[in-house]
């Protein structure tokens, strides 16, 4: 048993560490004085690689999954299962005209996919991917992080204003109107995170989820500051990556396409991998900082490697985002912004003084009732006087009667 | 209230996605190029004409009258009539289209060249997989293309088929009756006109005596 368990050790270390040692070897050829530099430009790579892979992969699972939702089969005409889906779309994205309108502002029109999908790219350089395994570990990676995807915003706006386009700036208006208003309540609401863990670079935050007590992790998720937060991240990331039920920025019943209405070709398709490309990388940071990051779920299961969890929860939240846009209908302008501002943003505050609470709580069983029953009564509270129906009666003038 | 209308939403679809792939019941799809369905009696695509018998060009019930030409609200059907002519399904001799020809690109499906037309000479066809590599004379469909046999109809329309074949064989056996009534009324006044003719002669002789008959 002892000679088995110390056999299997080594081999597990180096499948959990099997692409920082293949970065090792490959780096060592080099010499000694490239050898950073050189590895970072391969990380880089593995990144801008592997993250589009993923978005071909995600686009015909997610027409699949749609599909299997509404009853139907979904694309399964290329290749086996019609995995090769995305090679056709991609192919014909590349050969088609790339229209340029007339009035559009040139050179911001060509710019706007392109900060578009580099601001995307940049918020995955602090995202830990497994043990070991994230590409620059700063000390405010979260911060970075924030920076970083908020920028999308310009992106999506430069979008929509070099267009010269009324539905386009009309989609871009609306985009930067919902972005904002969920960008506080995203913020804040991993703002509990930091407050627990003391630190804003993510590697330390999985760190501090990293362990277990009876063989069940202290994933921050199964807090009851952790799960509100948890649910009001899911609702943010959902309207920052304008998915539905929060796409109205796409809304093409009556927008078109909203913001991206005057691009095509390939233009467009950089457009569309932004939007998965920072759905991945948000869903990433949602795992690493409730779901424990690569950590596994159970202590039992920590001999199967860290980059397989971490990706395993990446796509299982990619699935809940397809789940909730085969079933929710799309919300009204108002609808949204007052639930961001009278919903979102009082429980995310609220959340906040309940992590303090239970930090200066201590350890026992009280943290547990006092929290939980503070966010169930706001929860009750609220969700009461959200959903109050207003009655209309029959309209008084004041002055002209 | 509450969110539980979400999830409830959310357990539906849920049940959708993982029962579509337990019992194929749930799946609608008729996965075309290779399932079909045969299609409805209703349907209709594009026009055709119809001959009777084996012959294309004895049996062609049309007769270039052109009624469907001028009715066509899109204009997607040119007829050029013959000089000469030939006996239709009743004998009676008729002029014939020596061209006829429907542009499917133009053509709007509305029938209305069907029920305009006096001698069921031009139906819908059910027909649809009429995609071609050329748009103008590979949707330019002349009249070898466009004329079926009475069969083919009676294979996509067996109701529509048997009552006009029900109606063209009333026609035809009340153009006979005609016919022989007519041969009959013309055979009657031949033989009246012989019996005037020898009443005349024999009045000549005796003139009391023809008055009185």
């Amino acid at each position: 048993m002892i000679v088995t368990a110390s056999l299997a050790r080594p081999l597990i270390e180096s499948s959990d560490q099997i692409f920082v040692l293949l970065k090792e070897w490959l780096v060592g050829f080099l010499p000694a004085s490239w050898q950073p530099a050189a590895g970072v430009v391969l990380c880089v790579a593995a990144i801008v690689g592997l993250f589009p892979a993923l978005f071909a992969l995600t686009t015909v699972l997610e027409r699949k999954g749609l599909g299997r939702i509404q009853n139907r089969i979904g694309p399964n005409r290329v290749g086996p299962l019609g995995l090769l889906q995305p090679l056709a779309d991609g192919i014909k994205s590349l050969t088609k005209e790339d229209i340029v309108p007339a009035s559009a502002d040139r050179a911001v029109h060509f710019l706007a996919p392109l900060v578009l999908v580099v601001a995307v790219f940049m918020g995955f350089a602090v995202v830990p991917m497994g043990r070991n395994m994230v590409l620059v570990d700063m000390d405010a990676g979260l911060l970075f992080y924030f920076a970083m995807g908020t920028s999308t915003e310009l992106a999506i706006f430069m979008a929509g204003w070099s267009s010269r386009n009324k539905y386009s700036l009309l989609g871009a208006m609306r985009a930067v109107a919902q972005m904002i208003s969920y960008e506080v309540a995203l913020l804040l609401s991993s703002v509990v995170v930091v407050m627990m863990t003391g630190s804003l670079s993510l590697t330390k935050i999985v760190a501090a989820q990293n362990q277990y007590t009876w063989g069940l992790p202290h994933w921050y998720i199964f807090t009851p500051w952790g799960l509100a937060g948890f649910l009001m991240y899911a609702i943010a990331t959902t309207a920052e990556t304008n998915r539905s039920p929060f796409d109205l920025p796409e809304g093409e019943s009556e927008l078109v396409a909203g913001y991206h209405t005057e691009y095509s070709g390939f233009k467009f398709a950089l457009f569309f991998l932004g939007e998965y490309l920072a759905m991945f990388s948000i869903s990433g940071l949602g795992a690493t900082l409730f779901l424990g990051g690569w950590s596994a779920p159970f202590s039992f299961l920590t001999w199967i490697p860290s980059w397989i969890w971490f990706f395993s929860k990446l796509m299982l939240s990619i699935f809940v985002f397809i789940w909730l846009r085969g079933t929710l209908p799309r919300l009204r302008q108002d609808q949204l912004m007052n639930f961001a501002w009278k919903f979102v943003l009082p429980m995310t505050l609220l959340n906040l003084l309940v992590a303090g609470l239970w930090r200066f709580l201590g350890d026992g069983w009280e943290r547990w009732v006092f929290c939980t029953a503070i966010l169930v009564a706001a929860y009750v509270v609220m969700g009461r006087m959200g959903m109050r129906r207003e009655h209309f009666g029959p309209r008084r003038y004041r002055y002209a009667e | 209230m509450f969110g539980e209308g979400i999830l409830k939403g959310l357990a539906e679809t849920a049940k959708n996605f993982f029962g579509s792939f337990v019992s194929r019941e749930r799946l609608t799809t008729v996965e075309y190029p290779e399932q079909r369905i045969a299609p409805f009696e209703a349907a209709r695509v594009f026009p055709f004409l119809i001959y009777d018998g084996e012959d294309r060009q004895a049996g062609l019930r049309c007769v270039a009258c052109q009624i469907c030409e001028k009715e066509c609200p899109p204009q997607c059907i040119f007829i050029e009539k013959s000089k000469d002519k030939k006996p239709d399904f009743v004998g009676k001799p008729q002029n014939y289209p020596v061209r006829f020809e429907i542009d499917i690109s133009v053509c709007m499906s509305c029938q209305i060249c069907v029920e305009v037309c006096p001698f069921d000479a031009i139906k819908m066809n059910t027909a649809f997989e009429l995609s071609t590599g050329d748009r103008f004379s590979g949707l330019l469909l002349d009249l070898d293309q466009l004329a079926k046999p009475n069969e083919y109809y009676h294979r996509i329309h067996p109701a529509g088929a048997a009552e006009v074949d029900a109606r063209l064989a009333e026609e035809k056996v009340k153009a006979e009756e005609k016919a022989k009534a007519a041969a009959e009324a013309a055979a009657a006044a031949a033989e009246a006109a012989k019996t005037k003719a020898a009443a005349e002669a024999a009045s000549e002789k005796q003139p009391d005596e023809g008055s009185s008959r």
